[in-house]
């Protein structure tokens, strides 16, 4: 039986994490389990997730052209946008108007969206953002469709940019802040 | 366990009866709960360094309770190409061959549904109804999956059978009776119980009621990932529920076999095994005795993982059968020679 003592191992693998589970500060103190598990008993406290989890997807407007480059590489075809051409007024005086995309409409469907980040990757303006936000179900699917709006409103959520390496200052000022 | 033992009165055959079905049924139902509480949820959750149902009461302790009524909820679904008899029949087939096994557990010296001459024996041979139980509910199923878990059921219980009925022998040589009392009487007269002198059985027994038990790692006739859920992929709802209940009960009930056989029954050391406060403290003690094997049982199903089907086999009769049968060998000849 040359299998014997990987077996009687296995067996002190669990009962280790049984009393490692139940006794938490040792044999002599009371047993905490709920403080021993690695579990987060998720309704009554909350799990923090890590800075850059990937939540829900926030609109950073202002950035967003209409350019529909994430519409387009949607796996799940659930962005849609919609947005007219109007004049801005001249950078010089005496100029001609320019030209601007507006938005009318940014939706994404999060009972569609599979959270695979394409968008926010393809978004060449860094309009959209990954927010760590999870807590956004609904009682109806057709609720899932965040609009304009509401994908504006996840902004206040997106964490700042990690602080670059020492020696890479330089390149801060390329990126926009999110919450500019 | 006679009505009249406890109230003094002489009850009518059919009161008598009746309430024998009452105690039946908590003697079965209750260490059934118990061992699901403590180990299926409790114990394999701190196993797995998580904390198990604590909704449902403190500490979840009312969860299978919430199981229960979410499984009467739910339809009882047959498959439309099912055998409709058989399908509907092999879950109480299953629980039967359960029930049947509590008649002959000794639970103190009168506390008992009958005292068979040949209990042990009658044991076995009723445990091994649950086959015919699982094979129907396979077969009614029409469903390839549930077919080839109940074949793979049929040949794993017959395969573990064999050791568990050979290592109870060595029991049986030790005690001279097949009656479960007797057998708890021997262990009182030998001294010590028979879990030392019948270590190797023991062992064997604990490997083989596992198998019986279809729990991990012998659990290829459910296992999940090949076959659904074997046997029990068409069942839902009630007939589900009778199936789970059957498999711990089973569980509950060999436990307090193997309590019985190797662990001296419902006897406590240096205590006189007749008097008749042991008809009170009997059942007690006899479920504490239960737990620690089912402990035992638990604890392995929850280490684990699942056998090959044709490792198991190779176990059980290159490994194991060999193994009982030396055991009874030598035990004969200690016996005969002392």
């Amino acid at each position: 039986m040359p299998q014997l003592p990987g077996m009687l191992v296995g067996l002190g693998v669990t009962a280790k994490t049984f009393f490692k589970t139940v006794f938490p500060d040792g044999p002599t103190k009371p047993p905490a389990p709920s403080k021993g598990a690695h579990t987060v008993q998720y309704p009554h406290e909350k799990e923090a997730p890590p800075a850059r989890a990937r939540g829900v997807i926030a609109l950073h407007h202002d950035n967003c052209t209409a350019c529909m480059l994430c519409a387009r590489e949607c796996p799940d075809w659930c962005i849609y946008i919609e947005g007219h051409k109007e004049l801005a007024p001249p950078r010089r005086a005496g100029g001609k108007p320019r030209q601007k995309n507006k938005l009318d409409r940014f939706d994404i469907d999060f009972a569609l969206c599979m959270y695979c980040g394409i968008c926010v990757d393809v978004c060449p303006f860094d309009a959209l953002f990954w927010s760590p936000e999870f807590e956004f179900s609904e009682m109806k699917i057709a609720d899932m469709l965040h609009d304009k709006g509401r994908l504006a409103d996840w902004m206040h959520t997106v964490p700042e940019y990690p602080a670059y390496e020492a020696g890479a200052e330089v390149k801060i000022k390329k990126l926009p802040s999110p919450s500019s | 366990m006679t009505l009249a033992h406890f109230l003094a009165v002489n009850p009518p055959y059919w009161v008598e009866t009746l309430t024998k079905i009452g105690i039946g049924l908590v003697a079965v139902l209750l260490p059934t709960g118990a061992l699901v509480y403590l180990f299926l949820f409790k114990m394999m959750s701190f196993m797995q360094s998580r904390l198990g149902p604590m909704e449902a009461g403190p500490y979840g302790q009312l969860q299978l309770l919430a199981e229960f009524g979410k499984f009467l909820q739910k339809e009882d679904i047959f498959p439309s190409k099912a055998d409709r008899f058989v399908f509907a029949a092999a879950p109480f087939v299953v629980l039967v061959s359960t029930f049947m096994l509590v008649l002959v557990l000794p639970a103190g010296p009168d506390t008992h549904f009958i005292d068979l001459n040949t209990g042990i024996y009658f044991a076995m041979a009723v445990s091994s109804i649950s086959v015919i139980g699982i094979l129907m509910a396979g077969w009614g199923s029409a469903s390839k999956y549930s077919l080839l878990g109940g074949i793979r059921a049929a040949g794993q219980l017959i395969a573990y059978e064999l050791p568990l009925v050979l290592s109870v022998v060595g029991v049986v040589i030790m005690a001279g009776t097949l009656n479960m009392k007797g057998i708890v009487a021997a262990q009182a007269d030998f001294g010590v119980w028979f879990i030392i002198p019948q270590f190797l059985g023991f062992l064997i027994f604990l490997v083989a009621i596992q198998a019986e038990l279809t729990q991990p790692p012998f659990d290829m006739p459910v296992a999940e990932s090949e076959l659904v859920t074997g046997y029990l992929t068409e069942y839902s709802g009630i007939r589900f529920l009778l199936f789970f209940i059957g498999e711990f009960a089973t569980a509950a009930v060999f436990s307090a076999i193997g309590a019985t056989l190797f662990l001296g029954g419902w006897t406590i050391p240096f205590v006189d095994a007749n008097a008749e406060i042991m008809d009170y403290i009997g059942p007690l003690v006899l479920a504490g005795k239960m737990i620690l094997i089912a402990f035992l049982i638990f604890w392995f199903r929850i280490t684990y993982p699942r056998f090959r089907e044709d490792q198991l086999q190779r176990l059980a009769w290159k490994f194991l059968i060999p193994l009982s049968l030396f055991n009874i060998v030598v035990t004969a000849i200690f016996k005969v020679v002392f």
